[in-house]
């Protein structure tokens, strides 16, 4: 077991091996489809004008990018009506929706991890060799379990995406995870395709 | 007419926080087939973790509480516009106790609506009238990982060498486990309709995955094929949350359709492990869950 804390080394990334099963602790920030999106268009291909609060969330999420880790999660969250947060279900969604877009994230922000499931294609392999970063696969489903991690929601913004949209500002303590992909082109998803593509057509065959 | 709003609430509850016994006993038996200290083991102990914590304090089992599918067999004489308002009184409810996230998208402006009521589909509930006088509803919670991994044929294919009959259906029912990978949150159970047109095809697909896991199909040639292809699908060695594993599906469910001669769909719904369905039965004043 790897214990780590954000914010990442290189040396520290580099270490890391398809395989290797973490805990992970500090301050991540959640983001999934609408975040990614708005970051790409807002801030990195700028195909879109900034308006309302969005350069002041820029400024705010860019130290804690920087070095960190951006969870693909839509948690259920207790408190919505008094503003104490309390995370009561937070694990990780499928992460391929954001293949188009997290490499450009990772490069731009220096994310050196990316925590999700199911794991993410070719474009996200290189950015983990280039910046140098991981994919830390989470246990999909296990909610309840991961929110336990979870010892305080710090902020969020960009709310009007909604609850399960939202870039959630948590404090995490021993999240658990696997490296599924790794900073040396390393990648179990690719490993488990290309076996169970070569069984399916053993059995498409007989 | 009696107001079931409490006991549709606790319905979503158990659905949303407590797996059901077929489910999670497969899963142990899962855990049981996968090499010590693998990763496969090791997410399957997770999972197991989970389920026993969220059920212990009635929280959601997954944050993706999905799409609520209500299937509701009522008596002559109930008010199915009575029982639409009480399940989505109870559903907002629920959303409001966290036993759900809020789900219900606008497609067109991207708003949440925030409480899980959108238009007449969401939540999905479907009314039949059946003989006797107990009402029975069944709530399945299907998430947007699994569902986004579903998929439709048309046959022919030519590329997979797939015609219209039952090898047909193997070959394209496994190609979608492929292709799902882990990312329908594995080992998942599949969903198979054979036949009608694209639209009942799917729902049929849905409505087969309200059977025991356990259970066999009372026709033989497809009680052959769900094992058949249960146990192909495990030969993937795809595994637990694509991790590898010899665990990749718990179980396959079948139902044959009637179609047009034009047309031969067959449509797969793959439901992830965390498998959440509950029924409901009302009888008289008695309200018994299972």
């Amino acid at each position: 077991m790897h214990k780590l804390t954000i914010p990442l080394s290189d040396e520290v990334v580099r270490e890391l091996k398809v395989g290797d099963a973490v805990a992970l602790s500090g301050t991540i920030v959640t983001g999934r489809d609408a975040a990614h999106k708005w970051m790409i268009e807002t801030f990195i291909k700028k195909t879109r004008e900034p308006r309302g609060d969005d350069l002041q969330v820029y400024q705010t999420l860019k130290p804690l990018l920087q070095g960190g880790a951006i969870y693909h999660c839509g948690p259920v969250v207790a408190g919505l009506d008094t503003g104490e947060y309390r995370f009561v279900a937070a694990g990780p969604t499928t992460s391929i929706r954001e293949e188009p877009y997290q490499g450009d994230v990772m490069r731009h922000f220096k994310l050196k991890a990316v925590i999700g499931k199911g794991g993410m294609g070719a474009k996200t392999l290189a950015a983990c060799q280039e910046v140098p970063a991981v994919y830390l696969h989470a246990i999909g489903g296990a909610a309840t379990l991961i929110a336990r991690s979870v010892q305080r929601v710090v902020g969020v913004y960009k709310m009007d995406f909604g609850v399960p949209e939202a870039m959630w500002v948590i404090e995490v303590q021993d999240f658990p995870a696997v490296v599924t992909m790794d900073s040396h082109g390393g990648s179990l998803h690719a490993e488990v395709e290309a076996a169970s593509r070569a069984a399916l057509e053993a059995l498409l065959a007989s | 007419m009696r107001d079931l709003t409490d006991a549709f609430l606790e319905l979503v509850r158990r659905a949303a926080t407590d797996l059901p016994p077929d489910v999670e006993q497969a899963l142990r038996e899962a855990r049981e087939q996968e090499e010590p200290g693998s990763a496969a083991r090791s997410a399957l102990d997770t999972i197991l973790e989970n389920v026993r914590l969220a059920r212990e304090n009635s929280t959601p089992i997954c944050q993706d509480t999905g799409t609520p599918l209500f299937y509701v067999h009522h008596p002559e004489g109930w008010s199915t516009r009575a029982l639409r308002e009480q399940i989505r009184a109870a559903v907002a409810e629920a959303t409001r106790r966290t036993y759900l996230r809020p789900n219900a998208v606008d497609s067109i402006t991207g708003k949440n609506t925030g409480d899980n009521l959108g238009d007449e589909a969401f939540p999905t509930i479907h009314f039949e009238e059946v003989e006797g006088d107990e009402l029975i509803v069944d709530l399945m919670l299907k998430g947007g990982g699994c569902e986004n991994v579903g998929a439709q044929a048309s046959l022919p294919d030519t590329r997979l060498g797939a015609g219209r009959d039952l090898e047909g259906v193997r070959k394209v029912v496994l190609e979608a486990v492929f292709k799902a990978q882990g990312k329908g949150c594995a080992p998942g159970v599949l969903g198979v309709a054979v036949g009608g047109d694209r639209g009942s095809s799917f729902l049929g697909s849905k409505e087969v995955l309200l059977r025991p896991l356990q259970d066999s199909n009372p026709n033989p040639a497809l009680d052959e094929l769900e094992q058949r292809l249960t146990q192909q699908a495990n030969q993937l060695g795809i595994g637990p949350m694509g991790f590898g594993g010899k665990t990749t599906v718990l179980g396959t469910k079948i139902k044959g359709m009637h179609r047009l001669p034009a047309s031969y769909f067959v449509s797969i719904s793959y439901m992830c492990w965390a498998y959440r369905r509950r029924r409901m039965v009302v009888r008289g004043d008695e309200i018994a869950y299972s």
